[in-house]
């Protein structure tokens, strides 16, 4: 089946947010923010921007009728800034206008006078100065003190792991419409409607019931919609509070980039000890989350690193440490993978690391290790169904890692300029949310008397094909044509108390919502027509290509028929699911329990070629196996597998967070910031699909398919870096993401720096001064 | 006098600012919002149009992006958005990208759409790969990664073919044969004779001095976007007379609009340059090709522009024009300082000049970025060189990123000449140009980083022209 709204796509004519038709009394806002990672507010001064032509409003924290605070798990951002600022872009007043280009016009008149206070941007010095959020948390398994000496051989060393900005194509936005009685319709970008009823509530001193969300679609969201779509909803709302109009916020691209938060940077410590043989016996990690100025989700992130620390190894003795600390960037957020992929990517370079050790080849390490059946992971939870070893196993059938690193020895054996490097990664990925609580969903399913179904749940389409998968779902379960079925937008007054749409599972949630739904309707129908029919079995009756059958057998009654009659006879055809995944737990005093319903596994092989002479390379080929039990829509999910691996690959190779020290952000713009195009992608992608295995915890036996594939693009790093070191195999190269073809080159001809700097002047950023262009554009 | 063009189906005439971008003109004043806005800086495509010129009795189109792209261009034109695009039922570019899984989002697939269809309208296209990866150079996907696209190019490139819609080799036979294979509305075949009847435009009665002037726009846009539209511009592309490229006296003479596309094309740049096809690849998308010019690059005078790199090797002569005032700057002695120029404010660069070099003459260009297409270099670097029996002869090389201006390797060249190509003449000259030039640390790298490819650029100019003299690997035996 297509994306079910890909055909209006290609037409251009999905809409988004500011998109829809616009009231005729619609205004236009822009956000003011910090100009400084950290000081104390002395004076806002607003008159002149508010004196300039069409400027209608501008607000500040004491404009807030409500609560000024929006962090979702601890109380500690507010919407606008009231005595302090933590981070540049930080919000901290409001422009209203007639237009959006004389609301950003203003902000430029805006005067903040700020008294700077220190600043810091490290996660290590931040927790050396005691700035942790929450607490911090260590997971254990076995006895790693012990362990240390049992170990032929231990490797310790060091992670720094860059973040990621999200660049959802379309920007943060938000629509607030004022409706009767002080309510208000809010049109949000947002994958969590119920944060921004809630938030947006709070801030305007509201029930919750006085706030509607409504999304249509997402023009991409990664996670970093999940909780940051919530600030530009609250003040759109506020404005339209204020102004009893509808008011209309899109962020330019580089003010998206400055204000928001990304995934999160790392810095960690290892220490690996094995046997001669490569068998992992202790590992042992502390994880320093650079978690930007507000708790945000962070501490659910660096909850999901400690899941994942040991990726897909079974590893006796483990101990895992973690600390969220506070720094002056933006707060940092969601981002599919939410934390794993930082845990896994400590424990490849663990492993890279020992395998130079003890002269072995990393698949040989990796290999001994990977999980088996019953296996129990760090957090108390045994793995079932384990599919590392069958994944990888399948992938070397069919791609042959041993003719692959065959012929890669002989290339660089034949070349000098140029080497290849390869690796291979290995995934495990828990599906769930960590907190159990958010594992519940609800759908509301309508059946009209011509026969045609809506279906509401609370889960949002960023793409991901959320609702392909619902409409084929609820048709297959009605058993009806699938024209027969819309999605509706999702809506707070229809669905309530939704979970974001988020952790991979918002399919298996809302689809087994949708499930318990139709189930309901089609008990009634069943009954009717067992009932009408003179049948005594209902269980035998079953409704096929639109067709009411007994026992196999046609009854004559169509799908029109039966709803047509269910209505005369007063039958219910409406009906809520509620779906809340059973059998998961954790208990975080303990820091056990069984938090995952499932995981995801698989394993990628991925080669490339590093020109090392000039430090730039490209991905060859990129080959897969990959567990997605029994899919719903291979077309869907093959674009999830496809651009998760996209994302996961620029991760570690060009996607660079450039900040200087007093927390400006330096590639705050796509000139800047560059991620894969479409010459950047292997040539080569090979995806293939574990034999289909039902998954008995999602709908129709699928498995969850979002978040885990980025993982495969870990391997990236470890395959350049294979290749610089068939170059130059004497240097030991650093744990540092992204590898930029920089970091490739200088690492390369470290020794050749002093030879080219020494005693010259190398001139330093401030000592050539900009002039300002006095000439024109020819 | 108003700004008068086709829009899709539509006429227009309007008194929209000249200086306004097509995207914002388009989005708001029009509401067409199939055409997104996803950077405003000709990065991400997703607001991507056509726009048809005539060309004879034809109209030719190619496919840009309308955030850096003025109004006041539009005089005379037809500007195409995907709303111009849509039939009743998809055409095969749209229904080639729904059945491959093409769209996830969306929000960039109009503009996707755009630009596949507008590289169907090349009599050039190929339907391979390496084809439909130019047509989506300009294109940014987050959701997909790309496989589904080319996929779905894959699947047009069997329907289709090479050239436009398979049978046409000229732009006329393209536009026919793609409506009647249902790529483009029929209207298209309207627009040649609905384009003549425009006057073309007038700038009478229009004493005031332009505060700007804009050519290509891809570089100014991104500067100074939020200004422009309040400014007086002048739209140099209404000036015909700059664009093309001839050879004269053995000089060839290029206008300075022409765009980055039409100099990589041109039989006689090839000629001279057999590589321009590749480094034109590097250098911008094709999208942002059809709009970039050499002058705009060149006056721009940033110091890491790819093209005035290339182009300060060739010895290049600039002619700077003021009303019927002309004189001549050898493109050497055109950058004074960072963005100070030889030229005066009312001065228009016209024209680029340089000789044809003779045939032991070999031309070689050098670019590293963080991604390799589409990205601002770290440094660049031309060389243009000619040795005969293992000497130096004749040499220009020019470095970008490593001065406040682009720089032309006057220090290191005088060394070179009359040296051997060797081992030992590359190693002593390292010190000659690590003296010469004056990196910063910024976004694009440390300085540490550009002096660093500055050595591995003059090691990769000799090891590529001259594989006989030189090799990479007697840099490292010492290793």
């Amino acid at each position: 089946m297509k994306h079910i709204d890909a055909a209006a796509h290609t037409r251009g004519e999905s809409q988004y947010v500011d998109d829809m038709p616009q009231p005729a009394d619609l205004l236009f806002a822009a956000v003011f923010s910090a100009p400084v990672a950290h000081g104390k507010i002395l004076q806002l001064d607003i008159k002149e921007a508010l004196s300039m032509d069409g400027i209608i409003a501008i607000y500040s924290a004491k404009d807030i009728p409500g609560e000024n605070q929006i962090g979702p798990i601890i109380q500690d951002e507010t919407l606008l800034a009231e005595d302090k600022v933590h981070f540049i872009g930080e919000p901290v007043a409001l422009v209203v206008a007639k237009t959006g280009e004389l609301a950003q016009k203003a902000l430029k008149k805006i005067k903040l006078e700020i008294e700077e206070l220190p600043v810091v941007t490290d996660p290590r010095e931040a927790f050396a100065n005691g700035q942790i959020i929450g607490n911090s948390r260590t997971f254990a398994l076995g006895d790693i003190e012990g362990a240390w000496n049992i170990c032929d051989v231990v490797v310790e060393g060091r992670c720094d792991i860059a973040g990621q900005e999200h660049v959802y194509l379309e920007t943060q936005r938000a629509r607030a419409v004022p409706l009767e009685d002080r309510c208000f319709r809010i049109h949000s970008s947002t994958q969590s409607p119920y944060a921004v009823q809630k938030s947006s509530a709070k801030i305007l001193g509201l029930s919750h019931h006085k706030i509607e969300v409504d999304v249509q679609r997402l023009g991409g969201g990664f996670g970093g919609k999940e909780d940051q779509a919530t600030p530009w909803a609250c003040l759109v709302a506020l404005a339209a509070w204020h102004t009893k109009k509808s008011v209309e916020l899109v962020l330019p691209r580089h003010q998206d980039m400055e204000m928001t938060g990304k995934r999160h940077p790392y810095s960690s410590d290892f220490k690996i000890g094995l046997t001669k043989n490569g068998k992992i016996l202790a590992y042992e990690v502390k994880h320093y989350q650079n978690s930007g100025a507000t708790a945000d989700l962070s501490t659910a992130v660096m909850e999901r690193t400690l899941f994942h620390s040991t990726n897909s190894y079974f590893i006796p003795n483990v101990k895992i440490f973690a600390a969220c600390c506070r720094t002056n960037l933006p707060p940092n957020t969601a981002f599919r993978g939410f934390g794993g992929p930082q845990g896994m990517f400590v424990i490849e370079s663990a492993i890279a690391k020992a395998a130079e050790k003890l002269g072995m080849s990393p698949l040989e390490i990796q290999y001994k290790n990977l999980l088996q059946e019953n296996d129990v992971l760090p957090y108390g939870q045994h793995v079932h169904d384990a599919r590392s070893r069958k994944t990888w196993d399948e992938a070397n059938k069919s791609y042959k890692f041993p003719a692959i690193q065959k012929r890669i020895a002989k290339y660089n054996e034949t070349h000098f300029e140029t080497k290849k490097g390869l690796a291979v990664m290995p995934i495990c990925f828990g599906i769930s949310f960590t907190s159990t609580f958010l594992n519940q969903a609800g759908a509301l399913v309508h059946v009209y008397t011509d026969g045609s179904v809506s279906v509401s749940t609370g889960g949002i389409e960023m793409g991901q094909g959320l609702n392909t998968n619902l409409a084929k779902i609820a048709a297959k379960a009605f058993g009806i044509n699938q024209e027969r079925v819309k999605i509706e937008s999702t809506n707070t007054t229809r669905i309530a108390n939704m979970s974001a749409s988020a952790a991979s599972a918002t399919t298996d949630l809302n689809g087994n919502a949708t499930l318990i739904a139709v189930g309901q309707i089609l008990d009634r129908l069943k009954s009717l027509a067992a009932k009408e029919l003179g049948l005594s079995h209902k269980e035998k009756i079953v409704i096929e290509n639109e067709n009411v059958l007994f026992d196999g057998k046609a009854t004559g009654w169509t799908w029109g028929k039966l709803i047509q009659t269910a209505y005369l006879n007063r039958v219910s055809l409406s009906a809520h699911g509620f779906y809340a995944t059973p059998g998961i737990w954790f208990d975080r005093d303990k820091e056990k329990g069984h938090p995952f319903a499932y995981h995801v596994f698989g394993t990628a092989i991925l080669e490339v070629t590093v020109d090392c002479l000039r430090g730039i390379y490209d991905i060859n080929s990129v080959k897969m196996v990959h567990d997605l039990g029994r899919p719903i829509n291979e077309l869907v999910d093959r674009g999830q597998i496809e651009g998760g691996l996209a994302q996961g690959l620029g991760w570690m190779t060009l996607e660079e967070l450039k900040f200087d020290e007093k927390g400006k952000y330096l590639s705050n713009s796509l000139a800047t910031y560059k991620l894969p195009d479409v010459y950047f992608m292997p040539d080569v992608l090979e995806v293939k699909l574990l034999e289909r295995i039902d998954n008995p915890s999602g709908p129709y036996g699928a498995k969850a398919v979002g978040e885990p594939p980025l993982m495969y693009g870990i391997g990236v790093f470890f395959a350049i870096r294979n290749a610089m070191r068939a170059f130059r195999p004497e240097i030991e190269f650093l744990f540092d993401s992204p590898l930029t073809p920089e970091k490739v080159l200088m690492q390369l001809h470290a020794d050749w720096l002093d030879d080219l700097t020494n005693g010259r002047t190398v001139t330093s950023g401030k000592a050539v001064k900009a002039k300002k262009e006095k000439v024109e554009e020819s | 006098m108003p700004i008068h063009f086709w829009l899709n189906s539509h006429e227009v005439t309007t008194k929209e600012p000249a200086g306004r971008l097509v995207l914002d003109y388009l989005r708001q004043t029009e509401r067409l919002v199939g055409t997104k806005e996803g950077c405003k800086e000709g990065d991400c495509g997703a607001c991507m149009v056509l726009i048809g010129e005539l060309a004879g009795n034809q109209v030719a189109y190619k496919p840009v992006t309308s955030c850096l792209m003025p109004v006041g261009e539009l005089h005379g034109k037809h500007l195409v958005t995907i709303e111009g695009l849509n039939l009743e039922k998809l055409t095969p570019v749209q229904q080639a990208i729904v059945d491959e899984g093409g769209s996830q989002c969306g929000f960039c697939t109009p503009g996707i759409v755009v630009s596949l269809t507008g590289y169907l309208m090349q009599p050039w296209a190929r339907g391979d790969k390496d084809g439909f990866k130019y047509a989506l150079g300009g294109n940014l996907c987050r959701c997909t990664g790309y496989a589904s696209l080319l996929r779905a190019g894959s699947r047009l490139g069997k329907q289709f073919g090479n050239g436009a819609a398979g049978n046409g080799k000229k732009a006329q036979n393209s536009i026919e044969s793609l409506i009647k294979l249902n790529v483009l509305p029929d209207y298209f075949q309207t627009i040649p004779e609905r384009l003549k009847r425009i006057p073309s435009f007038e700038q009478k009665n229009d004493k005031a001095k332009p505060e700007t002037f804009v050519a290509g726009g891809t570089d100014i846009y991104v500067q100074r976007g939020e200004d422009l539209p309040d400014l007086k511009v002048e739209v140099l592309n209404l000036l015909p007379e700059l664009k093309g490229i001839s050879l004269k006296n053995g000089k060839l003479h290029v206008g300075a609009l022409t765009t980055f596309e039409e100099f990589a094309v041109d039989p006689e740049i090839k000629k001279v340059i057999p590589e321009m096809p590749e480094y034109n690849l590097l250098n911008a998308s094709w999208q942002i090709r059809n709009r970039a010019t050499l002058g705009g690059n060149i006056v721009n005078a940033s110091p890491i522009g790819d093209m005035t790199a290339l182009l300060l090797a060739l010895e290049c002569d600039l002619i700077l024009k003021s009303g019927n005032k002309q004189r001549t700057v050898p493109m050497k002695s055109f950058f004074k300082g960072y963005k100070v120029l030889n030229k005066k404010p009312s001065e228009i660069l016209t024209e680029i000049i340089f000789p044809v070099p003779d045939k032991k003459t070999k031309i070689h260009f050098e670019k590293v970025s963080k991604r390799k297409t589409l990205d601002i270099a770290s440094v660049n670097s031309a060389i243009k060189v000619r040795v005969e029996k293992g000497a130096i002869q004749t040499i220009e090389m020019s470095m970008g990123g490593v001065a406040p201006i682009p720089f032309f390797m006057n220090k290191t060249c005088e060394y070179l000449k009359d040296k051997p190509v060797n081992r030992q003449t590359v190693l002593d000259v390292l010190s000659v140009a690590m003296n010469e030039i004056s990196p910063i640390s910024d976004i694009r790298g440390s300085a540490e980083y550009k002096r660093l490819l500055v050595r591995q650029f003059i090691i990769g100019h000799f090891t590529r022209l001259y594989p006989e003299y030189l090799t990479v690997r007697e840099f490292y035996e010492t290793h």
